[in-house]
């Protein structure tokens, strides 16, 4: 029966999902219906699987089946996930978009295959869903497909996290030659150089989703998507899924032994400098986006270092808090056709409800206490400093930065609009200069999640959540590391506020995404495209050219075949039928006629024969 | 029974070619029934099938036929062989479906393709080597015609480069074949025979030079790097169901060549040479991408994109040489993965051709950059060209990603340095993706104004390809279960 709920949390989605697309325009006025009825549904049975635990394969390739199962790390996640996307498909409901089947279809398809990556228990599985994530990243990014720069942008969404990917295929690879089969509870018990391809090939493909340092930029492309898009793929679910991944392989990377110390810097280290790429950004979702790839850093960095239940409860409440501040950066662009900072200054006064809504969520981000990243993130520090303090310090700056870009965003909403600012709307859409009373319900909901899912960290409940994560022997925050980081957060607010007036500092290097996308386009793109098209040139120049010019030479070859067989071969052939002319003529010679010449040959004939009995004797 | 759906599209065509008075509506719908009758008995062979074991084949027939060389009229079928028997008869209906609005001269087409049709099911079922290389040249022969007769630009041109070259090969496989035969040591043509007892256990050098003569037949066939350049003219010159037929069938008598022919018959210079077949795979793969990133006509992007798929077959084969102790099963996989890749590029290749005619039956044009925005105006048109470029990229529910996934957890599993062709499907990827950006996304200019959205006809064409990548793709089981007995069998065959 729970069996049956697990594969029903994947196949409902998918089948409605895959329906609506197919259906195209018909389908318009079910497509909310649907999508709603069936976001719903896959949220009740989410829930039940958390409980129920099942699990589930279907053999799928040799010695590889589809492996789906329910364990302490998906119990939390998946329903956190499937409440998030429902809350996420009613707020589009609500705010409307052009082809509903379409993007309801999508954003269901999607959602079918986030189930499948939470659940997977082997790699063929993860892999399956893992690109169909990217797949529909790049539909989704490039929905109002009218627009290039948006398809575009899904392109290079879609080719930088495929990238990655490829590290999966490698791993299984490794995996079968390792001798363990593709189970990814089994992959740690791999022999000893495949273990570290293994490990290496599942880090790439997890920093590639997770908008990790190197691969960073593709995440600041997709702000072009919807903002319900970025809200589920881009913060919640598919971004976030990279942080998962690792959380999921920590054993892995424990027992390589450089791999947990490999991932934790790359998280710490994109937290840091994402961090300072957030406080740059002067459009609200390039902040939000740079925010992300920071924040994931955390989980990172917790997975990294083997703090399971800090990193997976900060995933969790991080979704929640980012889902609401994209959804309300989403509300400001349809009501005021902008999402540059400077134009949004005093929308939280104009819609106060919402302002509020968005201040929790940029509280909880900035790490003030109580709410809940705060308590989460020196959770997941505390394991940290007990690795290295060096590792510490560079989250505690990141925590730091965390507060000021989100200081900076919350100041400039809550600041008063002057005419300099209303003079920037609808610079990307004509605004409707309203927010839906209902599109307020689902924000509340993510509100109330970034206020209290901190509760994940208070011992009575962290406790037994590590058991079942089955993280041991880590250590947990004093409430020194707590105060502290309460007060450096308000400090850094304290700051903000201060120094706004005077601007924050905006250095060209965090503006544009510490040039990220112009290096890939430079170290990559550029020199795969100049090669390509020198190869395209090659083969049509030389090779096949070459093969023209072999197929002339044979024809020349055959031509002077042909002439030397008429003057040499047939020449000879000819000469040598003169000679035996010459030979006949030679030979009549002798045929005289007269008898008595005739004996006389025969005479000498016979001399010369008997001459050559006598020597040969 | 096999004879029968191998010989039942022929005679059709003797009756079409043979009796005038045929109008062309009667032609096409001859035609139709003929391919959709011959399909259902590969149906009902496919049901009937059950794995006859190592060395053994199902619905085998044997009758002597040239006595004096030990050739003997030899069919059956084996799990490397049904699945390509099965894609054959699908395609071959997609193509009656296709035209059947056509008004070219159909009652010649219709005999010129259920000739090309017994051909290629010929080659797939023949169990001798002699039987083999007829039906072999016979296709490209039926190919020529069909590319000279039907195609349009540069047709005659493209179709006797294509004959030339690709009947080059033959000649090659055929020294190789007299070379087998020499060889063996009951002096026989029969594949089964060859392949329970290979010859040149004991002679490396003449084992190698025969491999080399087999080789470079099949590899022209298939075709690999650097024996390719006849690909690209003959598909953009032939007529869509041509390139269908060229790219789902034909190119798969080469590929199939390697698994019947090439590893089970010369298992010892099969190892010698894995290493190099591996670096020409992947040559093939990485090249292919690379080169199919530059084009701008959509119909050679998608040829050089069949060198890149090949690519990832000949990656496998090789890599299923290289024998090492531990890594039997990853072999096994590659193998399977290569004879998966082999029907997936059929299905999905095919549909991408079909969707390249539907451009030059609208347009007469193929150039990438004169479309645009075409999603617009031809929703269904957008939607089903985005379908099959995803299938094409090797997206995860989709054949091709069961293919690929195998071949390269496979390879890598037994060559690591298989790696090196991993970058080839991102490479996929950024193509597929950057031609659907120009063609069908943005604002709709150039051709795409007033382009007519897909018909039912061509809908019906195109929609069963894409369907059986998806139930491949996502249900995967029924065609592996057929699949890998005989790449197992395949597999300790080349590690004798």
């Amino acid at each position: 029966m729970s069996v049956l709920a697990l594969a029903l949390v994947v196949l409902l989605p998918a089948a409605s999902g895959v329906s609506l697309c197919l259906a195209g325009p018909r389908a318009r006025a079910a497509a909310i219906p649907v999508s709603l009825t069936t976001a719903t549904a896959t949220a009740a049975l989410a829930v039940v699987v958390a409980v129920t635990r099942p699990a589930l394969e279907i053999p799928f390739i040799a010695g590889a089946p589809l492996g789906l199962g329910v364990d302490g790390l998906s119990a939390l996640v998946l329903p956190v996930v499937a409440i998030v996307t429902l809350l996420v498909l009613m707020f589009a409901a609500v705010e409307g978009t052009e082809s509903p089947e379409r993007f309801h279809g999508l954003m269901l398809i999607f959602a079918a295959a986030v189930a499948v990556t939470v659940t997977a228990t082997t790699l063929p599985a993860l892999l399956f869903a893992w690109e169909i994530m990217g797949a529909m990243s790049w539909a989704l990014i490039g929905f109002q497909w009218r627009d290039d720069r948006r398809v575009q942008a899904g392109l290079v969404a879609f080719t930088m996290t495929r990238a990655g990917d490829l590290g999966l295929y490698l791993a299984a690879g490794a995996a079968l030659v390792g001798g363990t089969g593709l189970t990814l509870a089994d992959l740690p018990a791999a022999s000893s150089p495949w273990r570290d391809v293994i490990a290496a090939g599942i880090i790439a493909a997890a920093l590639g989703k997770a908008a990790q340092l190197p691969f960073s930029s593709w995440l600041s492309r997709a702000m072009e998507g919807p903002s319900t898009v970025s809200a589920l793929l881009h913060s919640a679910a598919m971004v976030a899924m990279g942080g998962y991944l690792l959380l999921r392989v920590a054993p892995l990377l424990e027992v390589t032994g450089w791999a947990g110390t490999t991932v934790a810097w790359i998280g710490a280290l994109t937290a840091l400098l994402l961090g300072a790429v957030a406080v740059a950004q002067r459009d609200l979702k390039q902040l939000l986006a740079a925010s992300t790839a920071a924040q994931l850093g955390f989980v990172v960095l917790a997975a990294g270092v083997g703090s399971i239940a800090g990193g997976a409860g900060y995933l969790v409440a991080h979704a929640s808090t980012k889902a609401l501040l994209f959804l309300v950066a989403g509300a400001w662009l349809a009501a005021l056709g902008t999402k540059q900072l400077s134009a949004l200054r005093g929308a939280a006064r104009r819609w106060p409800l919402v302002g509020v809504l968005f201040t929790v969520g940029a509280l909880s981000l900035a790490g003030i206490a109580p709410l809940s990243l705060w308590a989460l993130k020196d959770e997941l520090l505390a394991v940290a400093l007990q690795t290295s303090p060096a590792l510490y310090m560079v989250g505690l700056t990141a925590a730091a930065l965390s507060a000021i870009y989100s200081g900076k965003a919350l100041f400039i909403v809550w600041g008063r609009a002057d005419d300099a600012t209303e003079a920037g709307y609808d610079d990307e859409q004509p605004g409707t200069r309203h927010i839906g009373r209902w599109e307020r319900i689902p924000l509340v909901v993510l509100a109330t999640g970034a206020a209290l899912l901190g509760i994940l960290a208070l011992p009575p409940v962290s406790e037994p959540l590590k058991a079942t994560l089955g993280e041991a022997g880590t250590a947990t925050p004093s409430v020194i590391e707590l105060a502290g980081s309460a007060v450096l957060a308000l400090a850094m607010l304290a700051l903000v506020a201060i120094g706004l007036r005077r601007g924050v500092p905006q250095p060209a290097w965090a503006v544009n995404w510490l040039g990220l996308e112009k290096a890939v386009h430079v170290v990559i793109v550029r020199p795969t495209l100049v090669l390509s098209e020198a190869l395209a040139r090659f083969d049509d120049n030389i090779l096949d050219r070459g093969l023209h010019r072999t197929a002339r030479a044979g024809i020349f070859v055959g031509s002077r075949a042909a002439r030397a067989d008429e003057r040499g071969v047939d020449g000879a052939v000819e000469g040598l039928a003169r000679q035996l002319r010459g030979l006949g003529t030679l030979a009549r010679r002798p045929q005289t006629g007269k008898i008595h010449q005739y004996y006389a040959q025969i005479t000498i004939a016979l001399a010369a024969v008997f001459a050559l009995i006598l020597l040969v004797r | 029974m096999l004879s029968v759906v191998v010989f039942l599209p022929v005679l059709a065509a003797i009756v079409l070619a043979a009796v005038p008075r045929i109008t062309d509506a009667a032609a096409r719908w001859i035609w139709l029934v003929v391919t959709l009758v011959d399909l259902a008995l590969v149906v009902g062979l496919w049901l009937a099938y059950r794995d006859p074991g190592a060395g053994n084949l199902a619905f085998e027939e044997q009758v002597p036929w040239i006595p004096n060389v030990g050739s003997t009229y030899h069919l059956g079928v084996d799990g490397l062989s049904l699945p390509l028997v099965a894609l054959t008869a699908l395609i071959f209906v997609v193509c009656a479906v296709f035209v059947l609005r056509a008004t070219d001269r159909p009652r010649s087409q219709a005999a010129l393709f259920l000739f090309l049709q017994t051909s290629s099911l010929g080659v797939f079922a023949a169990q001798d080597l002699i039987l083999f290389f007829v039906f072999f040249d016979l296709s490209i022969v039926g190919m020529y015609f069909v590319i000279a007769g039907w195609g349009h630009g540069n047709a005659a041109r493209s179709a006797l480069k294509f004959f030339l070259y690709t009947f080059l090969g033959s000649l090659a496989l055929l020294v190789g074949f007299i070379g087998l035969y020499l060889g063996s040591a009951a002096k026989t043509f029969d594949m089964v025979e060859l392949a329970s007892n290979p010859p040149f256990g004991d002679q490396p050098v003449v084992g190698g030079l025969v491999l080399a003569a087999v080789f470079v037949g099949l590899a022209i066939k298939t075709p690999t790097f650097p024996f390719h350049t006849w690909l690209p003219p003959a598909h953009t010159d032939a007529p869509a169901i041509g390139s269908v037929v060229l790219a789902s069938i034909l190119l798969k008598m080469g590929t199939y060549g390697f698994v019947r022919i090439a590893m089970p018959m010369l298992p010892d210079a099969w190892r010698d040479w894995a290493w190099f077949v591996v670096v020409i795979g992947i040559i093939s793969v990485l090249y292919g991408a690379l080169v199919a990133l530059a084009q701008t006509d959509f119909k050679r992007m998608i040829a050089y994109t069949s060198v890149n798929h090949m690519g990832y077959v000949i990656l496998a084969v090789g890599a299923a040489g290289v024998v090492s102790d531990s890594a039997a099963q990853a072999r096994q996989v590659a193998v399977t993965g290569a004879v998966v890749q082999m029907v997936s590029h059929g299905l999905i290749t095919g549909a991408l051709f079909l969707i390249a005619g539907v451009l030059h039956d609208r347009k007469g044009n193929y150039d990438i950059d004169s479309y645009g925005g075409l999603a617009a105006p031809a929703p269904r048109y957008a939607a089903v060209f985005g379908i099959a470029a995803f299938a094409s990229l090797g997206l995860p529910g989709f054949s091709g990603f069961i293919a690929e996934f195998q071949i390269f957890a496979g390879s890598i599993g037994t060559v690591p340095l298989a790696a090196l062709a991993l970058p080839g499907i991102l490479i996929t990827a950024a193509l597929f993706l950057r031609a659907l950006q120009r063609m069908l996304t943005g604002e709709t200019r150039g051709l795409s104004v007033g382009f007519r959205d897909l018909d039912r006809r061509e809908i019906l064409a195109i929609a069963p390809l894409l369907l059986f990548a998806v139930i491949i793709g996502i249900a995967p089981r029924f065609l592996l279960d057929i699949i890998e007995p005989a790449s197992s069998t395949i597999v300790d065959l080349v590690s004798r």
